[in-house]
C-alpha cells in the first residue's frame, strides 16, 4: 500500500521531469530536471531494497556525472540564453527516433518482466556478496569484465589528458 | 564481559520502551508511522540544536584563538547568543531578487541542506541511536553528501552575479577533488574492517586496541589525517575557504541570499563540519564506544558514562581540531589547493591503500 503510493509518486516525478528536461528552453534547467529524474530512479532502487545500485546511482550519476554536466555547461555554453528550436525536419526525425527507442525498450521490458520474478531473489543483497561477485574468478563472478572496463576508463583518462595537453 | 555491565543512562532504554508501548497500543502501520515521525522530529531538532552549539562554540573558540572574549552579553558567558541569532535569522526578510533564475535560485539551498540532512541521519550517535543503517553505510554517506555540491553550483549560477559564479566554480573544483581523497581514506578503513556497515564498524571497535586507528596503526593513522584534511576542505572552511574568500569575492556563492535561505547554507556548513567529525569518529575512533582497556573496574566506570556522551565528546574534539586549523593557517591560493590534492594527497592515499591491503593480507594489524 505505502510502497505503491511511494512508487506512484516517484514514477510521476520521473515522468514529469523527463518531459520537462527536454521541453525547457534553458540548458541548465534541463540538467536540473535530469538530476531529479536520476535521483527518483535511485529512489525506485531503494524501494526494491537494492541499496547498492541506489548508492551507485546517486554517487555516479547525481554526484559525478551531473556535477560534470553542470560544470561544463557553466564553463562552455551561455547557460542563460534560450536554446533555439531545431528545423522542423530534424524535429520530426528525432521524434521518430525517440518513438523507435521507446517501442524497442517497451517491447523488451514487456516480454521479459515475468522472468525477473523467476531469476531474481528479492530482498537486500549483501555488500560482501556484490564484492565477491565483482572480484571473483569463479562461475557467475565477473573479474574479467570488471578489469576490462577499468582498462577502458584508463584509456579514456589518458586520451583526455592527451587532448587537453595539445596546444 | 561487556554484556554483563549495566548501562544505566543509555537512551536505548527509552527508545525500547517507546517501541513496546507503540507496538502494544497501535496496529503495525500506525506504530511505524508514529516512529517515523518521531525519528524525523528528533533528527531535525538534533540538527538545529547541534548547529546552535557549534556556532556558539566556534565563536567562543575563535575569540580565544584571537585573544578576544567572544560573545559575552546575552546570558552568562553569552551562552544564549546563538539562540538570539537564530530568532533573528528566522524573522529576517527574504529579499526577492530580480533577474535571477527563480526556480534554481530558490531550489539551490534545499539541495545543500537535504544532502547534509541525509548524511546526518546515517550517523550512529550512540548505542541503538542510528536512524539509517544500510549494509553499505559508508558508501551511502559518500554518495548522498556529494549532492550538496550541485546546490552550490546552481546557487552560484542562478544568482546572476560574477562573484557568486566564481565562488561556485572554485567550490565545485575543490569539492570534486577532495571528495576523492575522503572516499579513498574511508576505503582504506573498509579494507581493514571488512565491512561498509557503520554499526558493524562501531561494534568491532570494542576496546581501545580495537579502534581502527590503533588496529591498523601506520596506514590507518595516515588515512585518518588525510580524511581530516580532505573533509575539512570539502566543507569549504579553514585555510580552504576560498569559495567565499571575502576579500576577493564578497561572500562567494551565497552573496545574493538573505534570511533563512542564507541560513540554510550557513546551517549546512556548520553541520557538515560536525558530520565530517562524526564520520571520522565512527570510522577511526571507535564511534560511541567508551574507552575500554580490558581492566574490569576501569571499564565499568567508563561504561557508566552513556555512549552518546562519548560520541559527542570525540566528535567535538575533532571539531575543535578543525577550528584550530581554521584559525592557524592562512588561506591557500586555488592552484596551491589543487596541487595539494592532486600531487600530494591523492598519490599518498593510493599508496596508503595498497599498504593497508598488504597489512591486512599478511595479518600485520593488531588483533
Amino acid at each position: 500500500m505505502i510502497e505503491q503510493i511511494i512508487f506512484y509518486a516517484l514514477a510521476a516525478i520521473i515522468a514529469i521531469c523527463s518531459v520537462l528536461a527536454v521541453t525547457t528552453r534553458k540548458i541548465i534547467r534541463s540538467a536540473t530536471y535530469l538530476l531529479f529524474v536520476l535521483l527518483s530512479t535511485a529512489g525506485i532502487y531503494l524501494l526494491l531494497s537494492y541499496h547498492f545500485l541506489a548508492m551507485v546511482q546517486i554517487a555516479v550519476y547525481a554526484g559525478g556525472v551531473m556535477v560534470l554536466f553542470i560544470f561544463s555547461i557553466l564553463l562552455t555554453h551561455q547557460p542563460g540564453v534560450d536554446v533555439q528550436f531545431e528545423k522542423p525536419g530534424r524535429m520530426v526525425l528525432s521524434g521518430l527516433a525517440a518513438l523507435a527507442g521507446l517501442g524497442l525498450c517497451g517491447h523488451i521490458i514487456y516480454h521479459n518482466v515475468e522472468k525477473v520474478y523467476q531469476y531474481v531473489d528479492f530482498g537486500e543483497i549483501e555488500m560482501t556478496k556484490i564484492g565477491f561477485a565483482l572480484m571473483g574468478t569463479d562461475k557467475y563472478q565477473y573479474l574479467l569484465p570488471f578489469e576490462a572496463v577499468s582498462l577502458l576508463l584508463l584509456a579514456c583518462i589518458i586520451g583526455a589528458i592527451m587532448i587537453a595537453r595539445k596546444r | 564481559m561487556l554484556l554483563e555491565i549495566s548501562h544505566p543512562a543509555e537512551l536505548y532504554h527509552l527508545t525500547n520502551w517507546l517501541d513496546t508501548i507503540l507496538q502494544e497500543n497501535l496496529p503495525e502501520w500506525g506504530a511505524l508511522l508514529v516512529k517515523f515521525v518521531l525519528i524525523g522530529v528528533a533528527l531535525l531538532s538534533a540538527y538545529a540544536v547541534i548547529a546552535l552549539l557549534l556556532i556558539y562554540g566556534e565563536r567562543k573558540i575563535t575569540a580565544f584563538f584571537q585573544c578576544r572574549y567572544g560573545p559575552n552579553r546575552v546570558g552568562k558567558w553569552g551562552i544564549i547568543q546563538s539562540v538570539a541569532d537564530m530568532i533573528k535569522i528566522l524573522i529576517k526578510e527574504i529579499i526577492y531578487i530580480d533577474n535571477v533564475d527563480k526556480f534554481l535560485f530558490y531550489a539551490a539551498p534545499f539541495f545543500v541542506i537535504v544532502a547534509s540532512m541525509l548524511t546526518f541521519g546515517a550517523i550512529p550517535f550512540g548505542r541503538g541511536l542510528q536512524a539509517v543503517d544500510f549494509d553499505n553505510g559508508i558508501f551511502y554517506v559518500l554518495a548522498v553528501s556529494s549532492i550538496s555540491i550541485i546546490g552550490v553550483l546552481l546557487a552560484g549560477w542562478a544568482s546572476n552575479n560574477k562573484y557568486s559564479m566564481i565562488g561556485a566554480m572554485r567550490s565545485g573544483a575543490q569539492f570534486v577533488s577532495y571528495e576523492l581523497s575522503a572516499a579513498l581514506a574511508l576505503m582504506t578503513v573498509v579494507v581493514l574492517s571488512g565491512t561498509m556497515n557503520l554499526s558493524t564498524i562501531v561494534a568491532q571497535q570494542e576496546y581501545v586496541y580495537n579502534w581502527n586507528i590503533v588496529r591498523g596503526h601506520i596506514p590507518a593513522i595516515i588515512a585518518f589525517v588525510l580524511y581530516l584534511i580532505s573533509g575539512h576542505a570539502e566543507t569549504n572552511r579553514g585555510p580552504f575557504d576560498l569559495p567565499e574568500a571575502e576579500s576577493e569575492l564578497t561572500a562567494g556563492y551565497h552573496t545574493e541570499y538573505s534570511g533563512l535561505q542564507f541560513g540554510f547554507f550557513y546551517l549546512a556548513e556548520y553541520l557538515n563540519m560536525f558530520i565530517i567529525a562524526s564520520i571520522a569518529t565512527t570510522v577511526f575512533l571507535g564511534g560511541w564506544q567508551p574507552i575500554q582497556i580490558g581492566v574490569e573496574g576501569f571499564d565499568q566506570i567508563m561504561n557508566y558514562i552513556p555512549s552518546f556522551v562519548w560520541f559527542f565528546g570525540k566528535a567535538f574534539f575533532l571539531v575543535f581540531l578543525s577550528l584550530w586549523v581554521r584559525w592557524t593557517f592562512p588561506r591557500l591560493r586555488i592552484d596551491q589547493l589543487l596541487n595539494l590534492e592532486w600531487k600530494y594527497m591523492l598519490p599518498i592515499n593510493m599508496v596508503n591503500l595498497v599498504v593497508m591491503v598488504i597489512v591486512v593480507v599478511y595479518g600485520f594489524y593488531i588483533k
